[in-house]
């Protein structure tokens, strides 16, 4: 196990700095950069866009920017925002809840309705609720996640006044009552395309185990057949959910960046997407690479607790 | 309204009238509120103490709250009600004193009859939000720090002619010009001021702890930023102006335009200000219940930006033709919803140096061809014409993702491709498009909405001087480098001199050089939908500002 250890974090180690590499030198060679919101600004001369770019940093050539940044980031430094001045560990911390309670949410909701719909398609197979299940699925993995936002906003709160319309809160409202009403929609909305995939993922699991001998075996002892579902196949259907859950970690956070930008959630999608627009460099790198240790814990947990599930897996 | 307010100044006031740049001359500035939100202002009696809250939503995010720092339009909204200024701007285009007793004058000693020395006079019951009184030498230190060289500076500009900063009591405060410089009064109401007792102790001024928690003279104090999402402010019950009558006031950041409109619909925000409701929302929102819903003109102009240092647009008459072939009703009517207003100048309509009698543009596309034969332009064998080896061929450039922009330009494509011009499209994303591209004039044409004006000053020496083209090392953003000596000396006369029909008379002839000139070719006069929730009173557009949301102070809730 430590040995393993070892090597996944010497392997994510080397990952992260190619990450850095590729993500600095694209989002610096990209055309444009943070000093373009201020060329409109009443007033604003050249020379004083080149005295700020100069301040920055941003004249030097891109391999000494990169090192410097690369230099202060090994220190602990990983910048200022370029918009508020903020340290970007500051800013990214302040935005991190708002995204893991929606991603909490979206994946609880996902998890307990796709295994559901996944267990019952499997057992009931071919029957019309696996066919609907099915056919629901697909529908949920085509439905773009902006358009289903704004109809989910346009249903429920314009025309039925059920939900909030968006953000976190109510501004004055700091009852949890209020922080779970505005959880609702866009914690649906993230779920929908991850039901779908967990629903898909755990029937077919399901199809896989439900046939083997040891389930034979069990129905043949005189086992109940709930007891042979919950007891034999889920259990052994559910590992490579485990291995799922570490991978699906990208997508939910792909998918926040929609949810975040529909429902006005003030997240780390949200703040990517802003920092991108404004080209605040150094937290669009901070995001990136708070991003990619997530994605890399995920799957080494994944493969941990994967270990731990199923004697048969041994690590090292 | 705009034609009265300059006749009853046209008569020709002197010099002495001029420098009474304060409420009763309404000098320097914009006229012009909107006529419709007025029997709104102050028709509830205020709450003797303040109470409710209102929700301003803007599609952008304020970030930075040091006032004197570079910063964009939307971080003013949080400005105009945590900060003070010396004097503001009035919706009729008059000075009102804020930090200032009194807006100096000839008169009452505040300003020399050459314009070359100040002497302000400060309100002695201002204190700062943590109960320091404001005095003459925070106004010193400001004025100090805008010309730091070391500082990141929102504008230079006019501070760099100050000199001689004397303070002569805690309440008073002189200093000299380097020359008359005509809108620095206007620069003035727009410079809002920070607490010298904090700033002065920042180990880095371009980094300030103080933007995390900062503390001003305004009606509104700061109580908390949730990042990406909104700014809280509270009541200051010490302000020393009138109000402020919410307890709360909530700048809230919504990115998404349609999200912004439908936030507004169910009664999530109170005020859509910035941007506004945008002109496909118009019709409907117009029919919400317990909603007003209005355009208000903005000092914006929507233009086609001709980069005149390029063979193909050197010839005026290519400029011309162009402009003769656009079908500007159509780009109002269909595409806006006939919410802009045509114009043929760079200048707001309500400015009272506004040109009323420049000549109309008129859709023509027979007369635009036959200009280009007369000029020699000929049809080559692909129906582009030429000159000299010169194509009519062009791109065409503006922001990537704005929407009606994109329809605009393919209807210019339309209209300048049956003249024989042919103009590609060459979008960019705004960081781009905005960047070195707009500055150092790497555009072939652009579609741009650009405030020429300084403040509400009309001024636009920073987009017409021959020296400030930043592609040939000027101070500016004469991004068409556009050069016309005579330009060059209407513009110094109108911003050297204080008299204001002398102003008025420079600035007309500009006007109408521009005009005949065409490094722009004007389209329209923006007009924003702006919305208000019902009860919400006090509200009122103030074309002088960057944000309606500059009186903030006197909102109240029926």
């Amino acid at each position: 196990m430590a040995s393993f250890l070892a090597g996944r974090m010497a392997q994510s180690l080397v990952l992260l700095v190619l990450v850095s590499i590729i993500g600095f030198a694209v989002l610096h060679l990209a055309p444009g950069g943070p000093m373009a919101q201020f060329a409109l600004v009443p007033g604003m001369s050249q020379a004083q866009l080149a005295a700020m770019s100069h301040a920055m940093g941003l004249d030097q050539p891109l391999p000494v920017q990169y090192w410097q940044w690369f230099g202060r980031l090994l220190a602990g430094d990983w910048g200022r925002s370029y918009r508020d001045s903020v340290p970007v560990l500051a800013v990214i911390a302040a935005r991190l809840p708002a995204t893991l309670e929606l991603m909490v949410a979206a994946v609880a909701l996902a998890v307990v309705t796709g295994v559901a719909v996944g267990i019952l398609g499997a057992v009931r197979r071919h029957s019309v609720f696996d066919a609907l299940s099915t056919a629901g699925a697909m529908a949920a993995l085509s439905i773009p996640t902006f358009w289903f936002g704004l109809v989910t906003i346009y249903v429920f709160s314009v025309k039925l006044g059920w939900l909030p319309s968006g953000n976190r809160s109510t501004p004055g409202d700091a009852s949890p009552w209020g922080y779970v009403h505005h959880l609702i929609a866009p914690a649906c909305v993230l779920a929908l395309v991850e039901v779908a995939v967990w629903s898909r993922y755990m029937r077919s699991a399901m199809l896989d185990v439900i046939d083997q001998d040891f389930v034979r075996t069990a129905r043949a002892k005189g086992l109940t057949e709930r007891r042979v579902i919950l007891h034999h196949v889920v259990r052994n259907a559910l590992l490579p959910m485990i291995t799922l859950a570490g991978l699906e970690l990208p997508t939910l956070l792909g998918g926040a960046l929609v949810t975040e930008t529909v429902f006005t959630w003030p997240g780390m999608g949200r703040l990517f997407l802003d920092s991108l627009g404004y080209r605040d460099y150094p937290v669009v790198m901070g995001i990136l690479m708070v991003s990619a240790l997530l994605v890399l814990l995920g799957s080494l947990l994944a493969d941990l607790l994967g270990a731990v599930a199923d004697p048969r897996i041994r690590l090292g | 309204m705009s034609q009265d307010h300059d006749v009853s100044h046209a008569a020709g006031p002197n010099r002495r009238r001029i420098l009474q740049f304060g409420a009763a001359a309404g000098a320097f500035a914009v006229a012009g509120p909107v006529v419709g939100w007025m029997p709104a202002a102050g028709a509830a009696t205020p709450p003797v103490k303040p109470k409710g809250q209102a929700v301003i939503g803007l599609s952008q995010e304020p970030t930075v709250f040091q006032p004197l720092k570079l910063h964009i339009e939307v971080d003013e909204a949080v400005y105009m009600n945590l900060f003070g200024t010396l004097w503001r701007s009035n919706p009729d285009g008059s000075f009102a004193p804020d930090l200032a007793a009194e807006i100096p004058t000839v008169e009452n000693g505040g300003v020399s009859a050459d314009g070359l020395h100040w002497r302000v006079k400060l309100r002695p019951d201002v204190k700062w939000h943590d109960g320091t009184p404001f005095t003459a030498e925070d106004v010193k230190y400001n004025l100090a720090l805008l010309v730091d060289p070391k500082f990141l500076s929102g504008r230079r500009a006019g501070h760099d002619l100050v000199r001689d900063v004397t303070v002569v009591s805690p309440t008073e405060i002189a200093w000299r010009m380097e020359r008359p410089y005509a809108p620095y009064p206007a620069i003035l109401s727009w410079t809002w001021l920070g607490p010298k007792h904090i700033l002065e102790k920042e180990a880095d001024v371009n980094k300030p702890a103080f933007a995390q928690n900062p503390v001003g003279t305004g009606p509104f104090r700061w109580s908390e930023r949730v990042p990406g999402d909104h700014v809280t402010l509270k009541a200051y019950e010490g302000y020393h102006g009138p109000g402020p009558f919410l307890e709360t006031l909530v700048i809230k950041y919504v990115p998404d335009l349609t999200v912004l409109y439908t936030q507004f619909q169910t009664g999530d925000i109170d005020y859509i200000g910035l941007q506004g409701i945008t002109p496909d929302h118009y019709d409907e929102a117009k029919t919400l219940k317990d909603r007003t819903v209005m355009p208000v003109p903005k000092a914006t102009t929507e233009n086609l930006a001709l980069n005149t240092a390029l063979p193909v647009f050197k010839d005026r008459a290519v400029r011309e033709a162009l402009y003769m072939a656009v079908d500007k009703a159509s780009i109002i009517e269909q595409l806006y919803y006939g919410l802009p207003t045509p114009t043929e100048s760079y200048l707001p309509m309500q400015s009272w140096a506004y040109n009323p009698d420049l000549p109309k543009q008129s859709y023509d596309p027979d007369g635009a061809k036959a200009l280009l034969d007369a000029a020699g332009w000929k049809p080559g064998p692909d129906g582009v014409r030429v000159k000299d080896g010169v194509r009519l061929e062009f791109t065409n450039s503006t922001t990537a993702g704005n929407h009606l922009r994109e329809q605009a330009q393919q209807l210019l494509q339309q209209n300048w491709g049956d003249i024989g011009a042919r103009m590609t499209i060459s979008n960019l994303p705004p960081a781009v498009m905005w960047g070195d591209y707009w500055m150092l004039s790497k555009f072939e044409s652009a579609m741009v909405g650009l405030d020429f004006m300084v403040g509400p000053d009309p001024d636009a020496t920073d987009y017409f001087s021959s020296q400030a083209i930043a592609a040939k090392g000027g101070g500016g953003q004469n991004t068409t480098q556009f050069v016309s000596p005579e330009a060059d000396a209407l513009l110094k006369e109108g911003a050297s001199t204080v008299d204001r029909a002398e102003r008025k008379a420079a600035y007309l002839k500009l006007q109408a050089l521009v005009r005949r000139e065409l490094p722009y070719l004007p389209l329209f006069q923006y007009a924003m939908v702006q919305g208000v929730k019902t009860g919400l009173e006090g509200y009122t557009p103030n074309i002088n500002t960057q944000e309606n949301c500059w009186n903030a102070n006197q909102w109240r809730w029926a």
